[in-house]
Parts: structure tokens; sequence; C-alpha cells
């Protein structure tokens, strides 16, 4: 406490520390999955590109309607010809093959994962490969014991799941699909998102290294009209579908009035609630874990900080601090915290509600950040004074940009955080242990964190109230969801 | 940022507080709490930070520069301590590019040896005083200790705070007992030994770290060796964050100082990056962040080495001291 130094202090510049690319192997083209081989479909052909570089990664095969009628009977013959009638211990035994496989090749899968979708490798490294490897782990465990899920003594499997993805988890929004599906007893025709196939493609690989035995596993690769062959196709028991709230209520109409059971998982524009005794430190870490995990594109991100007055002064001076110390570039570089947004398409959509909301009166902050010049980039950005009113106070940005708001009492937090369409998370940060009780109660989210954020296990169940969806996965109430009991 | 001269005791807009025992527990009680999960989540995914090259090569300069060498032990001899002094200056006698060392760490007997050796280096000579480790002793006697390590040349005097009275509550007892050894410090700095493994909890550590800076510390400091946990990622992170805080609200900088426990460079780069990001790279100088540590410094060099020659080098081709 003497002084403050007035030379130029060093400035510990972090040297590039890249990931090494080498240990993937794209290929220049790939073909549907389809009864245990890779097949040429019979429609067009897409490029899949690297977000970050602009560069063409792959042209992947677009499955048409015969294609996905393909894969659907592959899918049916698997079901009742093997994987339906083979005992679950036997299930488990290929549930727990890929769980390893998938433990084993984790650093490429990794790798893939950053170069397709964009986001740093310390979170497809230590976030996304090893919760889709729990997650085949968890559901391999349940095959041989699903007369014990409380389901009646003996649940059937509902036969074949048509399951369509979301580009933001790739490879983990997969396994939350697959995993219960396989354990329960169903075969699967798996649609990944058009941006990012390739972790989709290589886990068929591992599927063929597995020995799983064909047309358990078929994955279709395609954009919107390929997703809803798979949604309309008469002989699929069961939808699964996690993406935007406005494909979730179109399938829900598809699907209106057929037998088919259906999941969806939706959107989201999750309040993260801080009271003025709240841990300050711990909070603003969860507020940016929040928001900026995934480029902020994670269906519950805590996009609307809901801040008590009392405190939001310090609460957002922290929170500024730490934002500045955010590293936004090149998702293979070990120290990238921010990595690029996942598409042209998503990056418009990002700006334009962040022009909005500027236009409405909000605040808006970004720290200082050079953005690279090729791919799509967008800066951690904070909007203050914002109101319910505003539209990035309702809409979901699906980006990095968090809107602020502040409350008075704890009444107001939930009117303000229940306010709203949507109702998949919440987050709560107080060092009162009733309070956190209490506002869990009040508050209409499926999943209620409490002090910390965006924490995903697979035998914690996940899903929305209202326009977030219907629906568990993960836990015991996403098994439940692939088969039928009789209670 | 102002600049305020050593010898101001606190902040002086902290005199309120301090006026009383109940006033500065409120106040102590008042800090925001420490959420452990979180803590504990943020020091480890800060230690994920991959620093390589021109970065570690940096680093490794600064975390030399850094080093409090230190032996404290009751084997300690003159001779020993000629040789940790020696050893102070040039860490690398093989590398007259490789920095000294911050300082060396000695009990208060061992002072005046080490300024012998130490001359007009500039390696500083820092004490442990105040019946160190324990701080089992009268105020008196801790008073004593801190003037005979003065008056034989320490430019540096790392106390330990009475846990004791910590934990009971008597929080202003403690401060005036800090106040009381500053002023005994005269000229010299002082550094406030928690003893952070006797604390447990990480709201103590914030508690304790406020406390040490308005009774005037310039600067705060873990462990002193001798207890389990001594020095770790999100104890020291805790006390970043209120060094920086308390230069949001005062303008005064105080200093973090980890000690004991910390053995390898890569630990030692762990630190750095939490410095750089916590409290920021004001921090990133011996002035403001130094390592208590022994078989730290031979790490750093072995490390140091590699990164100059591309090998390797046995243990052999670096002194012990």
């Amino acid at each position: 406490m003497v002084k403050v130094p007035e030379r130029a202090t060093p400035f510990f510049e972090y040297a590039p520390a890249p990931e090494s690319r080498s240990i993937v192997d794209i290929k220049a083209s790939y073909g549907l999955f389809i009864d245990g081989e890779f097949v040429d479909g019979h429609g067009k052909s897409f490029k899949t590109i690297s977000p970050s570089s602009e560069e063409v990664l792959a042209e992947v095969a677009e499955a048409d309607e015969s294609d996905v009628d393909l894969a659907v009977k592959a899918a049916r013959r698997a079901y009742s010809r093997t994987w339906g009638r083979m005992p679950g211990s036997e299930r488990a035994k290929y549930l727990y093959r890929i769980a390893r496989i998938i433990q084993e090749r984790g650093r490429e899968l990794a790798v893939l994962e950053s170069i397709d979708n964009g986001k740093p490798i310390k979170e497809s490294r230590d976030v996304d490969v090893p919760v889709v490897a729990a997650h085949f782990f968890y559901y391999a465990g349940w095959a041989d014991k699903l007369s014990y899920a409380g389901l009646g003594p003996d649940p059937k499997a509902l036969g074949v799941a048509g399951q369509v993805i979301p580009w933001n988890f790739p490879l983990l929004m997969l396994a939350w699909k697959i995993a219960p599906a396989l354990a329960a007893g169903n075969t699967v025709v798996l649609k990944p998102a058009e941006t990012t196939p390739l972790t989709a493609l290589l886990f068929a690989e591992i599927c063929q290294q597995a020995d799983l035995p064909p047309g358990v596993v078929n994955i279709v690769t395609g954009a919107g009209a390929t997703g809803q062959a798979i949604v309309a196709h008469p002989d699929v028991d069961k939808v699964a579908f996690t993406g935007s709230t406005d494909v979730g209520k179109a399938i829900a109409r598809a699907v209106a009035g057929t037998k088919k059971k259906v999941t969806l998982e939706l959107g989201g524009k999750a309040a993260n609630i801080v009271f003025d005794d709240a841990p300050v430190d711990q909070a603003v870490e969860g507020i940016v874990n929040g928001i900026f995990f995934n480029q902020g594109h994670v269906c519950c991100a805590g996009s609307r900080l809901l801040v008590q007055e009392s405190v939001a002064d310090e609460v957002l001076e922290k929170l500024k601090r730490r934002m500045s110390t955010l590293r936004v570039g090149d998702p293979l570089d070990k120290n990238t915290d921010i990595g690029a947004i996942n598409s042209a398409e998503q990056l418009a959509k990002i700006r334009e509600l962040s022009e909005i909301g500027e236009s409405e009166g909000g605040e808006r902050w970004s720290p200082p950040c050079e953005l690279p010049s090729n791919g799509f980039w967008f800066p951690p950005t904070l909007f203050t004074g914002v109101t319910q009113a505003h539209r990035i106070a309702r809409e979901e940005i699906f980006g990095p940009v968090l809107s602020t708001l502040t409350f008075r009492t704890p009444k107001e937090a939930v009117e303000k955080a229940n306010n709203t369409p949507y109702g998949l998370s919440a987050g709560v940060w107080t060092d009162k242990g009733s309070r956190i009780l209490w506002m869990a109660n009040q508050l209409r989210a499926g999943v209620v964190w409490a002090n910390t954020f965006n924490k995903f296990d697979p035998t914690s169940p996940f899903g929305g109230y209202k326009e977030s969806g219907f629906g568990r996965e993960g836990g015991l109430p996403g098994l439940a969801a692939y088969l039928e009991g009789d209670r | 940022m102002t600049t305020t001269s050593a010898s101001t005791s606190g902040a002086g807009v902290f005199d309120d507080i301090t006026a009383s025992d109940s006033s500065l527990r409120r106040f102590l009680h008042g800090l925001p709490g420490v959420d452990q999960v979180g803590a504990e989540a943020r020091a480890a995914s800060l230690g994920t930070r991959s620093i390589k090259t021109t970065a570690k090569a940096f680093a490794i300069d600064l975390a030399i520069r850094m080093v409090d060498l230190t032996t404290l032990e009751g084997q300690d001899t003159h001779g020993k301590v000629r040789a940790l002094a020696s050893k102070a200056m040039h860490p690398d006698p093989a590398d007259p590019t490789c920095p000294m060392t911050a300082a060396v760490c000695v009990y208060p007997d061992m002072v005046a040896t080490a300024k012998q050796t130490l001359g007009s280096s500039g390696v500083k000579v820092a004490a442990v005083a105040t019946a160190f480790p324990s701080g089992r002793a009268a105020l008196d006697i801790k008073l004593a200790d801190t003037r005979d390590a003065v008056e034989a040349g320490a430019d540096e005097i790392d106390m330990v705070i009475d846990r004791g009275a910590f934990l009971s509550g008597r929080y202003l007892e403690v401060y005036e007992e800090i106040v009381a050894v500053k002023e005994a410090c005269g000229d010299a700095h002082l550094k406030i030994i928690f003893e952070t493994g006797e604390l447990q909890t990480y709201d103590n550590v914030r508690r304790a770290s406020w406390l040490g800076m308005l009774a005037g510390g310039h600067f705060i400091k873990t462990s002193t060796g001798k207890v389990q946990p001594a020095a770790t990622p999100p104890v020291t992170m805790i006390m970043l964050e209120a060094v920086r805080d308390f230069r949001e609200q005062t303008g005064q900088m105080v200093g973090v100082k980890p000690a004991g426990g910390i053995k390898t460079t890569k630990d030692a780069i762990k630190y750095l990056v939490m410095v750089n990001e916590v409290a920021g790279p004001d921090w990133l100088d011996p002035d403001w962040f130094r390592f208590g540590a022994s078989t730290l410094l031979n790490d750093l060099l072995m490390q140091r080495t590699k990164m100059a020659t591309g090998r390797y080098s046995g243990p052999d081709y670096f002194t012990l001291d």
C-alpha cells in the first residue's frame, strides 16, 4: 500500500496456444448413414463451413423424402428384428462401448466440434464431450433396469424415434436424444443441424466401430425439409426436437392428431436474479457463464440479468471488468473464452436485435476487443437500462448479449422473471437458503439454478414451461419419454 | 488512484469502522460472502489457461523476480543463509541474464548475515517476526521480535496474525496488534500472514484480508508454510479480489503473497494468470506480488534453461542451497 506504479506495467500477453487440427480427418464429402452404412443420398448436397474462417469443410448429402423413408425402414427393421428384442443387458454393453469410444476419441470429437460449430476448444473439451460420454454411461446403466424405473413391471420401447437437433451443442444434443432412446430399446433416425453435421457423422463412425447392429442409429443430414420428412413420416412413433420455438410449434401442428409422442425443447429467455446479499464475485462469474458460455447460443442462457437496485452499480461495474478479460477469437486456441457465431444468419439476427435494443433506448456496452476479419463474430455485449417493454428483454437473441433490468423486492423479481412466454431456466443468487427455496417455488421455469448457472448432469431432468416446450430430457423422466409404461 | 505515503494506516475514510470492535465486526461481516463452490470453480478454470512460448518465458522471468527465497528451519545456520543469499543474487550462475529473486526470507537472528551477503545487490531481506509461526506470545515480545529484525537490517517484516483472536471474533484486538507491529517496523514493509489454513473458510479469508488492509499492511500473505493447507489458488484468488476491491475504494494498492506448497513452474504460472485476470496487470510486479517458496526457484530455473536450450538438464545442473 505504498504507491501506484507510474511506469508502464509489463503486459502478460498470452501467446497463441492452438490445439492441433491434425487429429481430425475431415473427408471431402459425406453420405448419409443408413442401415449401418454410409450411402449416397438421392438429393443434392450442401457445404458445411467453419464459422471462424468461412472455410468450406466438406460437402454433405441432403437427404430427401426417399432417403428419410429408407432410414425409417432401416430403423424399423432393426427395431423389430434385433434391437427391440435384445435383452437390456446386451443393449447396455453397446452403450457402454460407445461411451468408452467417445472418451477415447474425445480430443478428436472436441476439435471437430470446435471447427464445425465455432465454440471454444476449452468448452468442447471440458464440457461438451465429457457430458456426452456421461450421458451414454448414465443411460447404459438404465438399459437392463427398465422394470425398476417406476413405469410398471415391463415398460416397452416406443419403436422408431425421429430426432431433430440444433447446431448449438451438436454432439451433446445428439447424446441427449440417442442415449435414452437406445437404452429404452428404440431405434433412431436423427438429423443434425445443417450448419453442424460433422460430429454426428463421426458419431456414425463410432457406431460402426462399436459394432452397433445396422439400422439402430441412422443419421440423415439436411435442412428443414429433411426434418419435416422425419417428423411427418407415418412410421415414426416418437418425435423429439430441440430448437426454435417457431419450428417447435410447426412440429406440434404436424404431429397433432397422430399417435406420435413428442418431446419439444425450445427457446428461453432466462432470468438470472442477483439479490443484494449474493456472493458478488461468484454471481458475476455466474452471469458471465450464463450468457457468454457457448457465445450465448444456449436455449437456457441467462439472457436477462435481474439485479437488485441496491447492488446494481457494484454488480455492473464488476461485470464490466470481468467482461474485459474475456478472450474472443480462434475457437481452437486453448485460451479462447468466446468463439465464433455459428452462422451468418444467426449473426445477422443478433445484430438486428442489438440495434433494436439501442434504438429502444437500452444503453449498449462492449469491452474493447479486436474481432477477426473472416468468419462470424460478435463481441460480448451488455445492455443496461432495459425494461420489460424492450424487445431485447422479451425475445430470444441466442447470442452473447445480456439485457439488464433491476428490481426492488423479491416479489418484483419473481413477477419480472415469470413475465415471459418462455420458462426454461432461471438462476438465483443469494446467501439466504430460505429465499432460494421460496424463489424456486415461485419461478415458472423447468430448471432453477441456485448460486450457479448452466450446470448439466445426465441425472438431472431438463425441460421447459410454456413456450419453452414440453417433456423432459435427462434423468429418469428423460428415459420415460422413450417408454410406454402400463402403470 | 492517489498516491499515499506508507505511514498512513488504513485509508482515513475507514476511521469510523476501526473505532470499535462492534463497528469493525459489522463492516467485516457486511462484506459480500464467498460461495465456496463458485470460487473454487473459477480458480480451477483460470488454471486451464495455456501459457506457451514467449508468454511462458515472460512468466518464468517474472516469477523468478517475485520469489521470496525462504529458509525457516530450526536447523538454519549462518552458512546456510549465506548460501541462500548468494543464490538469490545469482539464481543461475551459468546465465548472467537470469534475474535476481525479490528477497530472501529468514528468521530475525539471521537477518544480519543475509544483509551482509546481499549488500547493495537489491535483493531484499525479509524476516518473519511476531513469534512466527504460531504467534502465541505477548504483544511486547512480538514487538521486540519485530524491532530486533528491523534493527538488524530487515527490509520487510512478515508478521503472523493472532488467529485465536480472529476466530473468536476479537477483530479489533487483531487490528490493533497489526497497527502496533507496523509502527515497530518503521520504514520496513509489513507483510501480514493470515495462516489461511487455520482460518478455514473463504469468508474468513476475505475478512482477514480487509482487516489487514485497514490496518495498513503493505502485503497480505496466505501462510507460514508450517500449516497445511498453505497457499491454494482459491485462497489467493479471494485475496487478489480483496486488494482489487480495496484499490477501487481507496486508490491504494496492497500486495499479495501466496506462500507454501507452490513448487512447480506450472503452479507459479497459474498464479500469475490469476494475478493478471483477477487483480489486473498492475499487480504483475515484485512490488505487488511475491511467491514465498524455496524449491520453486530450481524448477523455474530448469524450465528457463529448457526454454533457452530446448533441452531439460538434470537437477545436478542447478544449485542446491
